[in-house]
């Protein structure tokens, strides 16, 4: 396992301790460390150069912060400029005009179908904006029938394009009727296409043209590895890009495209895609992005989930008995339901750091159906044994297994890792984010 | 696009000039460097390590590389111009010339079996139609399975796929078990005596445990139903997938029992130098590389060329 970068960062700078300014030296020694973490999280070679030289600048000869050691402010630095890029100036989609055309645009996969649901629920949500989604992918089969499902299942609207099978033909008639109806937003879903295909780059250029777009956003795979430069450059040198679609971002990649395109398209990152389901749908947070890339978790966003979802009298509730210490089966059992509400416990424990009291806790790897077996093993117990769970003995464990049609090997497991739990979580309740 | 402010262009430009310096470029000025001197310059391997970490090879492996090349060119007299290219690329080919594990094969009269698996998006449907069209090609009964009962029209995007192959697809409804359809599509193949049957699977990322599982109860009902399947499981890898291929190939390999691997798009520009840190640490063969959107756009894998492509511009 890789350390964390700011325990490299603190190895650099262990014997920096008294000198009053960031030496050179020192920078340079934190500088290939943090190369190395960007180009492990597939930030493009010549943006990492571009990138380690910028903070260079900044942090040579700047004074160390009595408040800060000197590798929490050479991160600083470096989480500093990584927002600002990212996040550019972040300006909300321009819909001045009726309806204002959205042109979505991307490689083959990256997710435009999805995201073009996404983002029409999201403005008829947040903005109350009618729109109207337009399927003008004519080439990959079954395009129009997926977007025109997505519709149908989240209450938007679709163009109906009756079989016509020119995409700027589409495209065109799309628009008309979005105006005719008085629609506020056309979103346009295009066929993935290499950046390399003439044709079909020629063809998005075309539909540019006959539908005006106020917005052109570039759909990308946050997987995406060193290609996103020259994806993105050649589909910029083509159209105008106004900013940025990161999809895939529930998964585990760091997310180091996100910079190189930044860096490229200079423009913003604009929405995350954060799940399969049309909801899973954020505005892009250039601080949360900035932390993923350096390998240092996504904290923040997890608290936010936690905060948003979760029961709050129960948390309070659990929260002061873990500081009493009397955290119990019965308050594991409220977790676990807890759990449920905040979607599959997997996908949760992928949004903690790789760092600190998470460690373990990743390790942990609770497959969420074995959630259920536990809760029906605590069911199955008396409340006595669920407040003090040292009273099972042989025979009650015996009871517990087979009225919950579980095993004693199950019981003794979830046992062990209720102890190991309730001791993690007396260590994170103490931490703050 | 807006003007941009002075400072901002030079650093385009130099990101440009960065960018249109072919690998090609790169690799010559190492050769230039080494046939000047005996012992290579260090700048020299770093241009080379920037042309591997440009192809998706990663900080480590690419480290990797560089080492092998110097140690091999500190061996011999170097006098050729490409031979460090030549150097690099045996070194690349070697790495990814695993021994064939024999594939594994039905019983007489069973059909095989195989399961298309992947993250969203890489081209788990396409390669599976492609595959489907190889198998028709050279006299083989193929059936198609549309196990993906999440994405919208995912269904009907396979049997689009099959009705232009001539290919019989076995589905259900949308929101069915995908073990289910699987299920049925083995007693069909049965049934109808088909020599192989290809799998497609809803796209996941690796990291969601409950639809990781799902994978393992589609091979648990394959096996029940035909002996020893899934035969093959393939994981469908994205050419422009980073690092994150990796983990991807860890997760699936553990919950899917990935026996190879498919590196679709290569008809762009990435060029999937992931695969060999995936081969070097999970020793999974590369079967196919997808290059294009049509039934016929599908390649056997050939390390020689993959090699030759990851350098060359
Ligand atoms: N250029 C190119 N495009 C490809 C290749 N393979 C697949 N595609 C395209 O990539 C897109 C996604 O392919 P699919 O086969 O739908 O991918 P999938 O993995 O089944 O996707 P999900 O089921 O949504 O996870 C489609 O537009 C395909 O035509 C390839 O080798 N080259
Ligand atoms: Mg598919």
């Amino acid at each position: 396992m890789f350390d964390s970068l700011s325990e490299r960062l603190q190895r650099v700078f262990k014997e920096l301790r008294g000198e009053g300014h960031l030496t050179e030296f020192h920078v340079d020694q934190a500088l290939k460390e943090i190369r190395v973490a960007l180009l492990e999280a597939d930030v493009h070679v010549d943006v990492v150069k571009s990138f380690t030289q910028a903070v260079r600048e900044r942090a040579v000869g700047h004074e160390v912060l009595t408040s800060l050691s000197p590798a929490q402010q050479v991160l600083k630095i470096v989480q500093d400029e990584l927002v600002r890029i990212l996040g550019g100036q972040a300006t909300p989609l321009s819909l001045k005009k009726r309806p204002a055309v959205i042109l979505l645009v991307g490689l083959q996969g990256s997710g435009k179908t999805t995201s073009a649901a996404k983002l029409a629920l999201h403005l008829k949500t947040t903005l109350r904006k009618q729109v109207l989604l337009v399927p003008a992918d004519v080439h990959r089969p079954a395009a129009t029938e997926q977007l025109r499902t997505l519709a149908k299942e989240n209450g938007l609207f679709c163009f109906d394009p009756k079989g016509e099978p020119d995409a700027v033909v589409r495209a065109k008639a799309a628009v008309k009727e979005a105006k005719l109806f008085g629609y506020d937003v056309a979103i346009l879903d295009t066929a993935g296409r290499l950046h390399v295909d003439e044709v079909l780059m020629e063809e998005v250029a075309r539909i540019r043209e006959a539908t005006e777009p106020e917005e052109i956003l570039f759909v990308a795979d946050a997987m995406t590895g060193q290609d996103a430069v020259r994806s993105a450059g050649a589909f910029g040198a083509r159209l105008p890009l106004t900013g940025v679609i990161l999809t895939k971002m529930d998964g585990d990649a760091r997310g180091g495209a996100a910079l190189s395109l930044a860096t490229v398209a200079r423009r913003p990152l604009k929405f995350a895609g954060v799940g399969e389901k049309v909801k899973e749908f954020e505005v892009f947070h250039p601080d949360r992005a900035a932390s993923r890339i350096l390998g240092m978790g996504d904290v923040l966003s997890l608290v936010e989930k936690v905060q948003a979802e979760t029961d709050e009298k129960a948390a309070l509730r659990t929260v002061e008995r873990l500081r009493r210490n009397e955290f119990t089966l019965d308050d594991l059992r409220d977790q676990f339901r807890q759990l449920k509400k905040l979607g599959s416990l997997s996908s949760l424990v992928g949004h903690l750091p790789k760092v600190g009291p998470f460690k373990q806790l990743r390790n942990l790897d609770i497959p969420d159906d074995a959630t259920k077996r536990f809760e029906a093993m605590i069911d199955s117990m008396t409340a006595e044994e669920r407040e003090d769970p040292r009273v099972l003995d042989g025979s009650r464990k015996r009871r517990v297994a087979s009225g919950s049609g579980t095993s004693v090997p199950e019981l003794n497991q979830l046992l062990k890792q209720y102890l190991e739990m309730k001791k993690l979580m007396k260590g994170a309740a103490r931490m703050r984010f | 696009m807006a003007p941009d402010a002075p400072a901002k262009k030079s650093f385009v430009a130099r990101l440009k000039r960065g960018l249109f310096m072919t690998h090609t470029e790169l690799i010559a000025r190492v050769g230039d460097a080494i046939r000047s001197k005996v012992a290579p310059d260090p700048r020299a391997l770093d241009a080379l390590e920037e042309a591997l970490l440009t192809a998706d090879v990663g900080p480590a492996t690419a480290a990797e590389l560089v080492a092998a090349v110097r140690e091999e060119l500190g061996r011999r007299e170097v006098s050729e111009a490409d031979s460090v290219r030549r150097v690099l690329k045996g070194e690349i080919e070697r790495r990814l010339s695993l021994p064939a594990p024999p594939a594994a094969a039905p019983p007489p009269g069973m059909p095989r079996v195989v399961l298309m698996v992947g993250v969203n998006g890489t081209g788990k449907t396409t390669t599976a139609a492609k595959l489907a069209a190889r198998a028709i090609g050279s006299g083989q009964v193929a059936l198609l399975a549309a196990a993906d009962t999440f994405r919208a029209a995912a269904i009907e995007q396979l049997e689009v796929w099959a009705g232009r192959l001539g290919v019989p697809v076995v589905k259900h409804r949308p929101g069915a078990d995908p073990a289910a359809v699987v299920h049925d599509a083995c007693s069909a193949a049965k049934a109808r005596r088909a020599d192989v049957l290809y799998v497609d699977t809803a796209g996941r990322l690796h990291t969601k445990h409950n639809l990781m599982e799902e994978l393992a109860k589609i091979r648990r009902v394959a096996a029940r139903e035909v002996p020893g399947a899934p035969h093959e499981v393939l994981l469908v890898l994205d050419a422009v997938t980073g690092m994150n291929g990796l983990a991807q190939a860890r997760e699936f390999l553990k919950s899917a029992g990935v026996t190879g691997l498919v590196l679709t798009k290569m008809d762009g520009t990435a060029k999937g130098g992931v695969i060999l840190a995936i081969v070097r640490e999970l020793k999974l063969p590369v079967r196919y590389v997808g290059v294009g959107e049509t039934a016929e756009d599908l390649l056997d894998f050939d390390p020689k060329a993959f090699a030759d492509a990851l350098l060359d511009d």
